[in-house]
């Protein structure tokens, strides 16, 4: 017990960053609750998952780069071009369905892909690669959907942005008044879908040998080098991932809004944000630190400042100041290693 | 395999480094279940000699055979599956992964494909076990850790790898005393494993008393290579001194009586200086010298306003002096200057014109107001190129053009351009032709007749005999040894910078630390 109680200790020690976020979050959300007219309500939560899963997987995305000590520009276009795919291929039979999501997928992870092959060996710096294959990403979109629209399978965008109720009762899977599902009938698919695919996916990732050189090499690349890891590899796999996680946004944003919208603007909000919720998630930029998990709860704290401006009546005018605000507060949290620096030339190293 | 067939055998390996050679026609030997020392002054050969055997270098020329099989390794990793095993000197332990993450890194065990962090924490256990650091926590970071307990991780991630050469370079400097008997009990151990060790240290005791083979290299050669036992300490040092004198350098003025101008007192920082006592007076050249990482990069950026956490006082011309940085170090008040020692990363802004490089220490003078007067900028250029005669095209081109020697003239001028009292020197002759390092001697020389206060760290034993007054050398951040006028002789600054009694440098260390 003891022992547990330690290891804990330490984890907590070594990731204040995390759990400052998770503490933030934690309060902001039940504050957030106590003031909403209907708050600790089903229907709240499962709005609020709905507008956040999007954010949380580009943030997620994100993660890996920035990790690598890189930034990815074009995840919010890899997000929209995925986007526009959904909407062309997500609908028919069930297995049609399912086929199309996987292209969809496949989509952004073959461009995640190609944006590690041009970082490795291109010899570019992540931040203007991306910028540029962002671009193109945004052309692949307009070029499948010139105008907004689509038509994505009405059934699925029902069953996924509901409770998990809904979702059983939609394809009649079982009896979804038995009484044994109803303690978790309650849960939002979309709260589901991002916490199986942060844990199913980055958990095991970050467990593997080139999950690990992406953190080596964000630390200390030199070292990585001298202790014969696969850099390049995790190069590629860190952008390949990022695609991979920023297609599941596009996918889930079809999903949600049944239609694909190769909208510019919003590619590059999203691509900003969730550089914002990586490092609110304890992520730090020069690589090395961090993880996708505490990007997601990064990527919630963001959207709960933002639901706050439903039920405070501030000046709309005012919510850009005082997001920044709360952002800049948020980051700074971050900034007091610097002071324990005992050789100032370390700053820059 | 008859038993003295050599582990790990080199024939005339050479390397060079852009004109400069780092080793020339080596051939050694180094048998199993020895202890083998490398002994050679800074410059002499031994980090390439060791890079070559661990990947990390490739001869130009020569043969590596290991158990008799010629091998050509390109990276660390082959060297290791050798059984070729390096402990760096520069860590090679990343930072912001955890104790266990660390030694298993490239091979970690694994179930179902993913790292089995259990197992991997057993055998970070087992193995810290065996060097007897069961107070490391394998989840710990690496980054929490402190120094020597950063140096036995590293030498638990070597031991991970099974090695049958293993080679520690320097690897029990940063150790506590505690470790060091730890790691002597180690290397035992291996001997008896029939593992070969090769001991690279700065320590002559220590070598003195773990080895049981000497190896001595100089100017990039192998020199001698003798049981233990079978030349004295004089004699090694004598083996260790003798490099061919390649530049002249300025005649040196008859000692006189300087008033003192900077004056150094206990000055210690973070466990890497301890304690430095130094005075040094008004147009005085005083060389720092001693093997690489004694404290002296350490005590010129505690000067210059780098370093945090200091203690001791600092003094100019009788009035204090301690610099919050390098900004106020150069201020009116303080006058310092620092060529520092990387002119590459400290020294020079390599994407810029050398016009900016030139001004980037002295915009004060140049400016008007908020505004850089272009008139003054284009005029103080022309006297820094002229001063230093730096060979320029175009003061407009970029730094990177310019040859290593003029790139360092550059980083000269552009101190000298602030006018400062005292100018403090990192090696500035580092890797640049003998031309223009007779320039910089002359130069040196001429600034001190001119009033200026010099302190010069040098890894080149012969600038410090011929181009400084008074010559202090340093061991384990402290100063051993202070030389004046005709005791600055190699072996004197040799046998001091190994920290072991020869006749003169006794004397001379004695009279000043009695």
């Amino acid at each position: 017990m003891a022992e547990i109680r330690t290891a804990l200790a330490t984890n907590m020690r070594q990731n204040v960053a995390f759990t400052i976020a998770i503490a933030m979050l934690v309060s902001l959300y039940l504050v957030y609750n106590l003031m909403h007219p209907r708050g600790f309500s089903a229907a709240v939560l499962i709005q609020n998952s709905n507008e956040s899963v999007a954010i949380i997987f580009l943030a997620m995305a994100q993660t890996v780069p920035v990790l690598l000590g890189g930034l990815d520009l074009s995840v919010g276009a890899i997000m929209t071009l995925a986007n526009c795919v959904a909407s062309v291929v997500v609908n028919g039979s069930p297995l049609q369905i399912v086929l199309g999501m996987i292209i969809t997928l496949a989509t952004g992870t073959a461009f995640g892909f190609m944006n590690g092959l041009i970082v490795v060996y291109g010899r570019l710096q992540p931040i203007i690669a991306t910028l540029a294959t962002g671009a193109i990403a945004i052309g692949l979109a307009l070029f499948i959907r010139p105008v907004p629209g689509g038509n994505v399978d009405g059934d699925i965008s029902w069953a996924l942005t509901n409770d998990l109720y809904e979702f059983v009762a939609t394809y009649g899977l079982f009896d979804a008044d038995a009484a044994w599902f109803k303690p978790i009938a309650w849960i939002p698919v979309p709260l589901l879908i991002v916490v199986v695919i942060a844990f199913g996916v980055w958990l095991p990732f970050k467990r593997t040998v080139t999950g690990r050189t992406i953190y080596a090499v964000g630390s200390a690349e030199g070292a990585a080098f001298m202790s014969g890891l696969p850099l390049n590899r995790a190069k590629i796999a860190a952008f390949t991932l990022a695609g991979f996680f920023a297609a599941c946004g596009g996918l889930y944003l079809a999903i949600q809004t049944s239609s694909g919208n190769a909208d510019i603007t919003q590619a590059g909000a999203y691509t900003l944000n969730s550089i914002a919720a990586v490092v609110v998630g304890g992520t730090s930029l020069l690589g090395g630190v961090g993880g996708a998990i505490g990007s997601l709860v990064g990527a919630l704290i963001l959207r709960v400042i933002s639901f706050y401006f439903r039920i405070v009546s501030i000046d709309p005018l005012l919510q850009p100041l005082i997001e920044g605000l709360v952002l800049l507060a948020a980051v700074s949290l971050g900034a007091f290693r610097t002071l324990q620096v005992k050789n100032r030339l370390n700053f820059f190293r | 395999m008859p038993i003295d067939d050599p582990i790990v055998k080199l024939t005339g390996v050479s390397k060079h480094f852009s004109g400069t050679r780092a080793l020339e026609g080596v051939d050694f030997k180094c048998r199993a279940g020895t202890i083998h020392g490398i002994l050679g002054e800074n410059g002499a050969g031994k980090s390439t000699l060791i890079k070559i055997l661990s990947g990390v270098l490739q001869p130009d020329a020569g043969s590596v055979e290991v158990n008799g099989e010629p091998v050509r390794f390109s990276n660390p990793t082959q060297a290791a599956a050798s059984g070729i095993v390096c402990i760096f000197q520069e860590l090679s332990l990343v930072p912001d992964l955890s104790v266990a993450d660390n030694i298993s890194i490239a091979t970690p065990p694994r179930k179902f494909g993913l790292i089995d962090g259990r197992a991997q924490n057993r055998r970070a256990e087992q193995l810290l076990a065996r060097i007897k650091c069961e107070d490391v926590d394998p989840n710990s970071l690496v980054r929490e850790l402190s120094l020597s307990r950063r140096q036995m991780v590293e030498i638990a991630k070597a031991l991970g790898k099974d090695p049958k050469v293993l080679i520690l370079d320097e690897a029990t400097s940063a150790l506590t005393s505690r470790d060091v008997e730890t790691v002597y009990g180690l290397l035992a151990e291996l001997k008896a494993q029939n593992v070969a060790s090769l001991f690279i240290s700065h320590r002559m005791q220590e070598i003195e008393k773990l080895c049981d083979t000497l190896s001595v290299f100089r100017n990039g050669q192998h020199i001698e290579t003798f049981a233990k036992g079978a030349h004295s300490e004089g004699e090694i040092v004598k083996l260790m001194i003798g490099r061919e004198v390649t530049a002249h350098y300025p005649p040196k003025p008859p000692p006189t009586e300087k008033a003192e101008y900077l004056k150094i007192d206990r000055l210690a920082w973070e466990g890497q200086l301890k304690g430095i006592d130094l005075s040094i007076g008004k147009g005085e050249i005083v060389g720092l010298g001693g093997l690489d990482g004694q404290g002296q990069k350490e005590l010129l950026l505690g000067l210059f306003g780098v370093l945090r956490g200091l203690h001791g006082d600092v003094a100019i011309d009788g009035q204090p002096c301690h610099p919050a940085s390098p900004a106020q170090a150069k201020s009116a008040a303080m006058r310092i200057a620092l060529v520092p020692e990387d002119r590459k990363t400290e020294g020079l802004m390599l994407a810029m014109s050398i016009a900016d490089n030139l001004l980037a220490a002295s915009y004060d003078r140049i400016s008007d107001g908020p505004f850089i007067n272009s008139d003054k900028a284009s005029q103080a250029v022309a006297e820094g190129i002229s001063k230093l005669q730096i060979k320029v095209a175009s003061p407009d081109d970029i730094v990177s053009t310019l040859s290593g020697g003029n790139q360092q003239k550059v980083v000269i001028a552009k101190w000298l351009m602030t006018d400062p009292e005292v100018i403090l020197l990192n090696d500035p002759t580092r890797g640049i032709d003998v031309g223009t390092k007779q320039e910089i001697y002359k130069l040196i020389r001429e600034l001190a007749d001119r009033g200026k206060t010099i302190l010069l760290y040098s890894s080149d034993y012969a600038e410090l005999i011929g181009c400084c007054d008074r010559v202090v050398v340093m061991y384990d951040g402290k100063i051993v040894a202070k030389l004046s006028g005709d005791a600055i002789s190699e072996e004197a600054i040799v046998a001091a910078s190994l920290n072991v009694g020869t006749t003169a440098s006794t004397s001379a260390a004695g009279a000043h630390h009695g």
